[in-house]
């Protein structure tokens, strides 16, 4: 069976629907890109899989294991074998590069302190950026903060490793770098990627599949050549990058259509 | 739309109990968290950083705050004294008032603005840059990293601070009082330790330790819970401050009232100018 599975998700925040009815298999191995506009829910989505947030209904199934229910202490357990790529990072400010990716192998195992420092060196290496263990995370550049996080992520070895737009707000040099570090680490360790992004370029550069979540439930479901071929005019608009006749509306500009009529 | 009324009155209503059940909830976990080893060394590790930052750090405020609140009790009470021929009985009203009473209470809300607004301010940056979040996914439960080190440096510096506070306010009284007012030396300090007894700075210390306690859950519970961005952790900073500052004068009344009660069944009533 899947690896991970969601079940008929349900979501609110107060009035605010965000996940009305999302089912969802992720295969081992397998690199899943989830699409979609800004604040349709994809971070909410990616939170739940680990318990961050709870379903109103609907469930979450990891391994053979249902986790949306269980209680805080063994919920830990199950943390320990995901990581995960915050949207900004999500760096502790208040400790060194260093102190960062060694958190995860403090709090979750007893390693002794060598082997935590020779694992931050070799995560370290991993992404590329040797030299900054001592450094603090406000000295860095948004993508070498991005890369540290990544670092912090992989530091306990996970088997699922879930991306939150990993290449928003970098330029398109620094967004390949990160491309080819989800690539390199799905090649090396063998994990299974869950990959949040709205950057299509990404998308098809590191999926096997794309899902695209649109009001709350998923919109479509298939491989990055598949995608192309779609004739729903939502997600093509997404894909080419298009806004609708009613967005550009509320703007009171014409279409690209008709260009330059002035 | 009548229907429409009670029904917000209800949602409204629904709402501040959810918020203050889950305030006790929060409440619970820190002190769950408190009672399961919070002394072990590699907890120490994280409180010392934080009884600097709020202890330290908060001296300068408080010591200020503590001598001119004695100055003005001085100035303010020599004149009425003085009309009734008693102005060397000052010592008595002004570390009476300032032990028991504003010292406590002042030196508390001193805090609730300067420690509390940090702290709802770094919770709640933390909260808004999913460094919480990031906490809890790497197996660190972040009111066992985060809060409870910061209550606890709350519950035992508060304390600690009042008595700083107390003792440049006392200073404060005499210099204005003996020094610029020309109350003379002796009867201003036989009457101020006359006016005051053990229990009575008891019960400033006694009541600064819940002020505090109060000051750090409330300050980490709104950081916690702040709304997103830097508007939202500004907004909890406000709200932290007035709900830090509305529990202390309540807590204080409560504390009043209780204390002299214990204080009458043990000693029975005593006048100041007895
Ligand atoms: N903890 C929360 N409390 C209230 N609303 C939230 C919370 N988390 C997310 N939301 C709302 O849910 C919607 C989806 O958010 P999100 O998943 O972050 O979108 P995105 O797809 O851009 O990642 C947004 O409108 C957001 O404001
Ligand atoms: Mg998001």
């Amino acid at each position: 069976m899947a690896l991970i599975e969601l079940r008929n998700l349900h979501k609110r925040f107060g009035r605010l629907v965000v996940l009305d009815g999302v089912d969802l298999q992720v295969e081992a191995g397998q690199t899943l890109v989830i699409i979609g506009a800004s604040g349709t829910g994809k971070s909410v989505l990616l939170k739940h899989i680990v318990g961050l947030l709870k379903p109103d209904q609907g469930e979450v199934w990891f391994d053979g294991q249902r986790i949306d229910s269980l209680p805080e202490r063994q919920l830990m357990e199950v943390r320990r074998r995901f990581g995960f790529l915050f949207q900004m990072g999500a760096l502790f400010d208040s400790l060194t590069v260093h102190e960062n990716i060694a958190f995860p192998l403090i709090e979750h195992t007893r390693k002794s302190p060598e082997e935590v420092r020779r694992i931050v060196q070799e995560k370290l290496r991993m992404i590329g950026l040797p030299d900054v263990g001592p450094k603090m995370p406000a000295d860095l550049s948004g993508g070498q903060r991005k890369r540290v996080a990544l670092a912090r992520a992989i530091a306990l070895d996970p088997q699922v490793i879930l991306y939150d737009e990993p290449t928003t707000g970098l330029d398109p040099i620094r967004s390949d770098v990160i491309n080819e570090l989800i690539l390199k680490l799905k090649r090396e360790m063998r994990v299974t990627s869950i990959v949040v992004t709205h950057d299509m370029h990404s998308a098809f550069k590191v999926a096997d599949r794309i899902v695209m979540l649109h009001e709350g439930k998923i919109a479509f479901d298939g491989t990055p050549a598949q995608i192309r071929e779609s004739d729903n005019a939502i997600v093509r608009r997404f894909v080419l990058g298009e806004a609708s006749p009613e967005e550009l509306g509320a703007l009171h500009i014409a279409a690209s259509a008709t260009p330059s009529r002035r | 739309m009548p229907t429409a009324v009670i029904e917000r009155i209800g949602r409204n209503t629904n709402d501040a109990l959810a918020a203050f059940g889950a305030f006790w909830c929060f409440t619970g976990r820190v002190l769950g968290w408190l009672f399961r080893g919070a002394m072990a060394w590699r907890n120490m590790r994280l409180l010392l950083p934080q009884m600097y930052e709020i202890g330290v750090r908060s001296v300068p405020v408080i010591a200020v705050t503590g001598a001119f609140i004695g100055m003005v009790m001085a100035v303010e009470t020599h004149t009425q004294f003085k009309t009734i021929g008693q102005e060397q009985r000052l010592g008595s009203i002004i570390v009476l008032s300032v032990v028991k009473q504003i010292g406590p209470v002042l030196a508390a809300v001193m805090l609730a603005g300067r420690v509390g607004g940090a702290l709802t301010a770094e919770l709640g940056t933390m909260n808004v840059t999913e460094q919480l979040d990031a906490m809890r996914v790497m197996g660190a439960d972040p009111i066992r990293y985060l809060v409870v080190p910061r209550f606890l440096a709350c519950v035992i510096l508060t304390p600690i601070l009042t008595i700083y506070s107390d003792l440049l306010g006392v200073l404060g009284g005499w210099f204005i009082a003996v020094k610029a007012l020309g109350v003379p030396n002796e009867p201003f300090w036989f009457y101020a330790q006359q006016g005051v007894d053990t229990w009575q700075v008891m019960e400033g210390l006694i009541k600064s330790v819940f002020f505090g306690g109060a000051i750090g859950l409330i300050s980490c519970y709104k950081g916690f819970n702040s709304g997103a961005g830097a508007a939202g952790v500004g907004r909890a900073c406000t709200e932290a401050f007035v709900a830090s500052f509305i529990s202390i004068i309540i807590l204080n009344f409560f504390f009043a009232q209780l204390l002299k009660d214990w204080y009458i069944a043990i000693y029975g009533v005593q006048g100041i100018f007895g």
